[in-house]
């Protein structure tokens, strides 16, 4: 049961990061690949609409979290305080951003949220990149199951390394670019004309810095969380994981349109299992004393409310399903750039 | 001030400016629902016209209150860690079922809603309408049952290790404090929603433009605000109040003013509870009327705080008192004025009658008070437990953020929270200085 509902969580954040990842993504270059206000206009109207029912997977895998392990729930939020709090202002202001940008059409009031709504996701990529990174690396539990990390110490990735260390700094950059590629291949999908054209350069471009940062935080991660290995080796069926990762990153530089955002889908979604799979049973390794690591079990709520839970999230995700193709399909198709009227 | 302080203040204070945002959502979506069946029924365009016109001031509204809701999730977590590890198992659920029954149908069908008119035909962007009206409505069903379980907890068992686990799903989602929470906190969303829309309303008619929708907005406001505002009082808020002198005797007894157990025992409309001599300071008080509410007996004994050890009291009665009081006070002159508004409207002089309208529009801010003092009174009530008998307040923080942390955060909402007021004032403000006559 532990296990499953851990299954459960993992989907629920993969598909957020594939979702709300290409919104990340677009805000990272819509100001790059969209040279007029129009432009810009047609890059974030491919995301207007589904935004924020997919930034609600955020919400939606937290309460799963919480509700399945609750006290994985307490001790990370609590001990990645800071920046989760910057989490939250981030995701205020892209919210506001992209909500409000299209109030008042004039030359001030427009560039101050686009530029605010590309700090916003850039560093909401980064600060995702950074949070898997300490998950992967492990933080200094203490024997009631608790941390506070400060953000950063002498970056050393060791016992008193703070949230940012050369480690997670690394997979930050990395989650950045992977986001941005993401973007990339997402407008390239959505959009027409010049617009199309420079974000399929873009992303042909990012391919490259994917492909080496993915290389070294593979070869870093397995230095870093000796765990890893154990796992792989434990259970060989696990290498399905990386191997769609390979599949994906393949794909991204061979297909292109829909089929190339899908194979970036499909990237992302196997590095994200490869790492979860790797970790598993753990969900919060401790970097001290390895006894002290955070499992499913230790953190898992009692079994009766795991079952009820099954009782309507099985329902009620199905109904999730149903409002997603719908939404999409009456959006579906490409954007076009439309001079700006008022 | 202490970590707990500053841990206490900062769900404090993003509570409040939160949810000043979802009472309109909710009360504003029951009454977009009823403008849209309007334009379905009559087929006019008027009606149609308005809906689009209170979906901009939703859309604005809706948005901040997304972005300020985002941080009472994480919250939990971040600031209330020991409950949350405690309590988790139980509340987690119905957080959980929040995100997955109401933040998917809002967010799915507020697009369609919002830009789907054209597409998708009158019926069917009624129904769009509908389910954004619903979704609200459920995600406010499931924060009350949370908050139910706050307290009055309801269907968990207490396991060795001082964790709650949940013990009967049904016991918690049909927690008796939570139904008429429920109803009375709903429909005070419906008053904030129509004092809303009759404050436009009013507006137009004083300043003598887009006359025609000044006059709908005020019609449709006073009769579901007064048809709410009754609701309100009874029986919901009349109900309420025996859940908290059946379960919670020490708040009622603080909430009153009433510091010695008594036959016959009194309201207090007015006065300031003294805590160092133990009584109520300049009291107009009517006699016997509290034992007569909370027990349908004139000559009914009330317990008094005196009959509660002294740990056990809330830990701000002054403040409780006076949030109790305003919300009342408040509640009872929203009956008032809007029966008479009613009685004008019959008589078919209310669009004439400036000073009726001068009051309505000057109206605007007072529900929004009377909401954040109910809300003050539930909470402040509650103390000093975060789980009422079970869990302290003082137990429950996040015992490894430091208060220096943890008042940086708060000083970074305060900021960031600014920024949210003025860009809501300034862009609602210019969607009523247009009108509903500008698409």
């Amino acid at each position: 049961m532990e296990t499953l509902w851990f299954c459960i969580v993992a989907v629920m954040i993969a598909i957020y990061v594939v979702l709300d990842g290409f919104d990340l993504g677009a805000g990272i270059l819509h100001l790059m690949l969209g040279r007029s206000r129009a432009e810009r206009q047609a890059i974030l109207a491919s995301i207007g609409p589904v935004w924020d029912g997919n930034e609600v997977w955020l919400l939606a895998g937290g309460g799963t979290l919480y509700f399945a392990f609750p006290a994985l729930y307490a001790s990370s939020f609590s001990g990645f305080y800071l920046p989760l709090m910057m989490v939250l202002w981030l995701l205020i202001l892209r919210g506001i951003a992209i909500e409000f940008r299209n109030h008042i059409r004039n030359a001030v009031w427009v560039p101050i949220w686009d530029v605010v709504f590309c700090g916003a996701s850039a560093l909401l990529a980064i600060f995702f990149g950074a949070a898997l990174g300490n998950v992967v690396r492990g933080v200094p539990l203490d024997s009631s199951g608790y941390f506070f990390l400060p953000l950063w110490t002498d970056f050393s990735a060791g016992a008193v390394a703070g949230i940012l260390d050369w480690y997670t700094v690394l997979v930050a950059l990395a989650a950045f670019l992977v986001l941005a590629e993401h973007g990339a291949l997402w407008i390239a999908y959505k959009t027409t004309g010049d617009v199309e054209l420079r974000a399929r350069r873009a992303a042909a471009r990012l391919w490259w810095a994917v492909a080496i940062a993915v290389v070294v935080i593979t070869v870093a991660s397995f230095r870093i969380q000796p765990h890893l290995a154990v796992s792989f080796a434990e259970r060989p069926w696990g290498y399905l994981f990386p191997l769609l990762a390979v599949i994906g990153i393949l794909g991204m530089k061979f297909v292109s349109g829909l089929r190339a955002f899908a194979a970036s889908c499909l990237f992302i979604v196997g590095m994200l299992t490869a790492v979860v799979f790797g970790v598993y049973p753990l969900v919060l390794p401790s970097n001290t004393d390895p006894s002290l690591s955070l499992t499913i079990y230790n953190t898992a709520a009692a079994p009766y409310g795991l079952g009820v839970g099954l009782m309507w999230f099985i329902p009620g995700i199905l109904l999730v399903a149903g409002y997603f193709v719908y939404t999409y399909r009456s959006f579906a198709g490409k954007v076009a750039v439309m001079d700006e009227e008022g | 001030m202490d970590a707990l302080t500053i841990h206490r203040l900062h769900f404090a204070f993003t509570v409040t400016f939160h949810y000043l945002f979802p009472q309109l959502t909710m009360g504003l979506a029951l009454l977009l629902v009823v403008l849209k069946s309007l334009a379905l029924r009559t087929g006019k365009e008027h009606y149609n016209r308005s809906a689009r016109f209170w979906a901009k001031v939703f859309a604005i509204n809706f948005a901040i209150g997304v972005v300020t809701g985002i941080p009472m999730e994480f919250q939990f977590g971040t600031n209330w860690a020991r409950f949350s590890r405690a309590a988790g198992g139980v509340i987690g659920q119905t957080l959980a079922m929040e995100g997955v029954f109401a933040f998917f149908l809002e967010s799915s069908f507020l697009g369609l809603f919002l830009f789907g008119e054209k597409r998708l035909g009158p019926k069917m962007h009624w129904l769009a309408g509908f389910l954004v009206f619903l979704g609200s409505w459920t995600s406010g069903f499931f924060i009350i049952v949370t908050d139910a379980f706050m307290q009055h907890p309801t269907g968990y068992v207490l396991r060795p290790d001082g964790q709650l686990a949940l013990a009967s799903f049904w016991g918690l989602l049909l927690n008796p404090w939570a139904s008429w929470q429920y109803l009375h906190n709903m429909i005070a969303t419906v008053v904030t929603g129509s004092f809303a829309m009759s404050a436009v309303g009013a507006y137009y008619l004083l300043m003598e433009q887009h006359v025609s929708y000044g006059r709908t907005f005020v019609r449709i406001g006073v009769i579901a605000g007064a048809t709410a505002s009754v609701l309100l009082l009874f029986p919901t808020g009349d109900q309420q109040g025996r859940n908290i002198a059946n379960h919670q005797p020490t708040t009622l007894a603080a909430m009153e003013g009433l510091f010695q157990t008594q036959e016959g025992a009194p309201l207090a409309i007015i006065g300031q509870p003294d805590l160092t001599r133990q009584q109520l300071d300049n009291p107009i008080t009517i006699p016997n009327v509290l034992s007569f509410l909370t027990y349908q007996r004139w000559k009914a004994e009330v317990k008094g705080l005196d009959a509660f050890p002294k740990d056990l009291w809330p830990d701000n009665i002054p403040l409780l008192y006076y949030s109790y009081h305003v919300m009342v006070g408040l509640g009872t002159i929203f009956i008032a004025v809007l029966l008479v508004a009613v009685v004008l409207l019959q008589f078919g002089v209310l669009y004439q009658s400036h000073a009726m309208l001068w009051a309505l529009m000057l109206a605007l801010p007072f529900p929004y008070i009377a909401t954040t003092a109910g809300w003050i009174t539930a909470e402040v009530g509650r103390q000093p437990w975060l789980i009422y008998g079970v869990l302290r307040t003082a137990d429950g923080s996040s015992a490894r953020v430091a208060e220096g942390n943890a008042l940086f955060t708060l000083i970074g909402f305060m900021g960031m929270y600014a920024l949210l007021a003025l860009l809501f004032v300034f862009l609602v403000g210019r969607e009523i200085a247009h009108g509903p006559e500008v698409e």
